[in-house]
């Protein structure tokens, strides 16, 4: 089990080998990656501040991980979702998840995904040329979060 | 109580903290953002939109009939935009 929060960037390739260094039984790891974009809602965006809760943050990341490791045999997960001020192309978030098989890691890998953009406590604070705003929550991501009900 | 507020809710208000001290009528979270609105023009404008303030209870999300106690950590924030 790890989750991480933290304002420093990290290193995909590193992350991968630790994860799956001495682990004979994973048939598979799937991996996401979230970057910051140049452009949102038709309009520039120069740089992106994340803003979190401490404690709620870690706290939700852990109990969307323990209800992913119910639903799938997994054998291993990994998030790690940054803080602090972001620029486009900047890496925001990393979800990885290794099975015995695809499916499971596939599918938990996409659940944890949505499940943590409806439920871990971050905001984000777009700059655009007419100055700051913050991000809007989205239908479409209550409707992805929506599909893993039980 | 001790409540924090974050993202938008936090500079319209303008305080990312704030302790008070709640009369006995406010008993759920929902009460407690309808006495809020009560405290200040600021409270009431970041608060008038209750689709979008979220509230959580000791770091869980929780619906608006949930209860409250003076020793909670309560948090009132937009929903969440990560990932």
């Amino acid at each position: 089990m790890a989750i991480r929060v933290q304002a420093e960037d990290f290193d995909v390739g590193a992350e991968y080998a630790a994860f799956t260094a001495g682990r004979t039984s994973v048939g598979g790891v799937a991996m996401f990656v979230g970057l910051v974009r140049d452009i949102a809602g038709g309009e520039a965006v120069s740089a992106m501040t994340l803003e979190h809760y401490p404690g709620m943050t870690e706290r939700q990341l852990e109990a969307i991980e323990e209800e992913a490791r119910r639903r799938w045999p997994l054998d291993d997960v990994l998030v790690i979702h940054r803080h602090g001020r972001l620029e486009p192309g900047d890496r925001i978030v990393m979800v990885a998840t290794a099975s015995a098989h695809r499916d499971a890691a596939f599918e938990s890998c996409r659940f944890l995904m949505d499940w943590l953009k409806t439920k871990a406590p971050f905001w984000k604070l777009e700059a655009t040329p007419d100055g700051e705003r913050w991000v809007e929550a989205k239908d479409s991501d209550d409707a992805a979060a929506a599909r893993w009900a039980e | 109580m001790k409540i924090l507020y974050f993202a938008w809710l936090r500079s319209k208000i303008g305080v990312p903290t704030e302790t008070v001290d709640l009369p006995a009528e406010v008993a759920t979270a929902g009460d407690l953002v309808e006495w809020l609105k009560t405290r200040s023009p600021r409270h009431a404008e970041a608060l008038a939109n209750s689709k979008v303030v979220k509230v959580a209870v000791n770091q869980e999300h929780v619906p608006y009939d949930h209860p409250i106690a003076a020793t909670d950590e309560v948090a009132l924030f937009p929903p969440v935009t990560g990932g």
